[in-house]
């Protein structure tokens, strides 16, 4: 039974000291390092009073950054992942909610540190680590801490235009890590190729289902998920055997018949989260490698990572959907209609999530928290918090799980999670925008932006970039001389989605 | 060439296409406009551009991607 992250970490460390266990391609640290280097960020930290707090990495994606990780959590604290891909103004956005006293930089980021205005203390991560780790501290540190402690804030999208921390625990990132790994049969074998960026819940299996069983994990290049013929080179050339990714990473490989060309030899677990994977893709894969496992996740960062999966046990035709499945262990999922009620078998509900899986919710955000975190409407006799997901599913006749789409303006574009309202939000704020609306073509994946305004698109897009991370970038931007209306005078969304459809159509 | 910087355009409005000469190292292209950029490209120019030529080099600049477009069909 474990409480605390850190003991897989401990338990690894003392078994293969010696083996790399984050590595990218030019450096690599093992898992000796690691168990050194984060004791002596812990013994520093704490020492200079920062415990029980948030403390930003401000770090670039690469194998110390994990350590980084660590090192806060052994000081006490938990850790917010920020690099220096994210906008300016949204890192200044996530400044403002978290109001951290602390952040660790290395040589790269901190000069970049100083334009978002942030005025407390920074640690160089090369200096903090010749800290002597303090045993006895360290140790007195882990008497006190609690399964329900957080472990690190990640920010997604948020409708209002203001980011959203998400506040994780021990507990609940232990039992992520238990349950997914009986489902993907993580091992010390296991070789993963992460391609999330560090700042998002999607690589938390992968840094911890390392420490866990002394697996180990490269970080693959961003760049090499334009190129897939070099992608699939980078697995073979690392071994890599093991992958998370989301769709598009995969189906850009498919899609342009790269494997017709080169197999990545080595893999034979293959999941994939974030999206509906297009059968036609799915079976080209499959082809490829008859021997792999393949299995789809679901899930959202509100239930730390991953809440349900399906093994693919069975032939997909082309107008099929692939079912997300079933729940891990330990975890539930209930559906709920318009009126709170279990609808009967086969209908649509809201998919709903129960268990040690949630995270605590939003930082410095009770109101948001408390509109999806609710009490379980089918328990009035003790509190129970259940998360509302926003998505929309129903049960097949096999019993198992399908997605089938979003209740409001929330969107997967190329893996990632995007609040339509958000980009709105952004657009509004821009002097010479008089009024605004994101629409998403699912068909082409193209977010499109329809503006009124004295501006150019060429001018929207430049100040558009400051603003939004690049995968909310819309794909279409198009200036109107008037926004369409409903009667009711609301934006008609359906007229400008039509609208897109008939762009697209016409190309 | 002005079909594909049109389509260039469209994708990022804010960029000079004509001078870039650093469209994968500045990470101005990402890989949902290759993806796409390689379909319109297969559509309005009739070109299929293979996995081994989806490469940085040939799609640094406006110039590198036309020529890869009239290299891959004179060779049809």
């Amino acid at each position: 039974m474990y409480r605390n992250i850190l003991e897989y970490l401990e338990q690894t460390v003392r078994r293969v000291p010696d083996k790399a266990a984050y590595a990218d391609e030019r450096t690599s640290i093992t898992f000796r390092e690691v168990y050194d280097q984060s004791r002596a960020i812990g013994t520093y930290l704490y020492k200079q009073g920062i415990y029980k707090q948030p403390v930003v990495v401000f770090m670039k994606r690469q194998p110390k950054t994990i350590a980084a990780f660590f090192g806060v959590v052994y000081g006490g604290s938990f850790y917010v992942p920020i690099d220096e891909e994210m906008p300016h103004f949204r890192v200044e956005l996530i400044f403002n909610n978290l109001d951290p006293r602390a952040v660790i930089c290395d040589q790269d980021s901190l000069d970049s540190l100083a334009q978002y205005g942030y005025r407390g203390i920074v640690y160089l991560y090369d200096d903090i680590i010749k800290t002597e780790a303090d045993d006895a501290l360290l140790s007195d540190i882990r008497d006190r801490a609690i399964d329900t402690d957080p472990v690190y804030i990640v920010y997604t999208s948020g409708s209002t235009g203001i980011p959203k921390g998400i506040v994780g625990s021990h507990r609940a990132v232990i039992d992520y890590i238990e349950s997914l790994s009986e489902v993907l049969e993580f091992s010390e074998d296991t070789i993963f190729g992460s391609q999330s960026p560090l700042y998002f819940d999607a690589c938390l299996r992968e840094i911890f289902g390392t420490a866990k069983f002394g697996a180990q994990t490269y970080l693959i290049p961003r760049s090499l998920f334009m190129f897939p013929l070099k992608l699939v080179e980078f697995l073979n050339e690392y071994k890599i055997n093991t992958i998370c990714w989301v769709v598009p990473a995969l189906t850009m490989i498919s899609s342009f018949k790269v494997l017709d060309k080169v197999v990545p030899q080595y893999l034979h677990t293959i999941a994939f989260v974030s999206e509906v994977f297009p059968i036609k893709q799915f079976n080209i894969w499959r082809k490829a490698l008859p021997n792999a496992r393949f299995v789809n996740l679901y899930g959202p960062t509100e239930a730390t990572g991953i809440c349900c999966y399906y093994k693919v046990d069975r032939d997909f035709a082309e107008n099929e959907v692939l079912p997300i499945g079933r729940p891990l262990r330990n975890t539930e999922i209930i559906l709920l209609d318009e009126n709170n009620r279990i609808p009967p078998r086969g209908e649509l509900g809201e998919i709903c999530i129960r268990g040690t899986c949630l995270t605590h919710g939003y930082y410095n955000d009770m109101e948001r928290t408390r509109e999806v975190f609710v009490q379980n409407p089918l328990n009035d006799k003790y509190p129970e918090l259940i998360y509302r997901t926003g998505d929309l599913g129903r049960i097949n006749e096999r019993g198992e799980l399908i997605f089938v789409s979003r209740k409001d303006f929330q969107i997967k574009h190329m893996g990632h999670r995007i609040e339509l309202g958000e980009i709105e939000a952004n657009v509004n704020l821009i002097e010479g925008v008089h009024s605004a609306c994101c629409v998403y073509d699912r068909e082409s994946a193209m977010i499109a932006l329809y503006y009124v305004g004295e501006l150019s698109p060429g001018d929207v897009a430049a100040i558009l970039k400051q603003k939004l991370p690049r995968y909310m970038m819309p794909n279409i931007i198009e200036a109107l001389d008037r926004m369409p209306l409903t009667t009711n005078g609301k934006i008609d969304r359906a007229y400008l989605k039509e609208y897109t459809e008939n762009k697209r159509k016409r190309r | 060439m002005d079909t594909l910087l049109r389509m260039l355009k469209g994708l990022h409005p804010d960029v000079d296409f004509e001078t870039c000469e650093t469209l994968i190292d500045d990470k101005i292209l990402d890989s949902f406009d290759i993806i796409t950029l390689v379909a319109d490209i297969n559509s309005e120019f009739d070109v299929t551009i293979p996995a081994e030529e989806i490469i940085p080099e040939n799609f640094n600049s406006a110039r590198a991607l036309y020529a890869l477009i009239e290299r891959l069909s004179n060779e049809d």
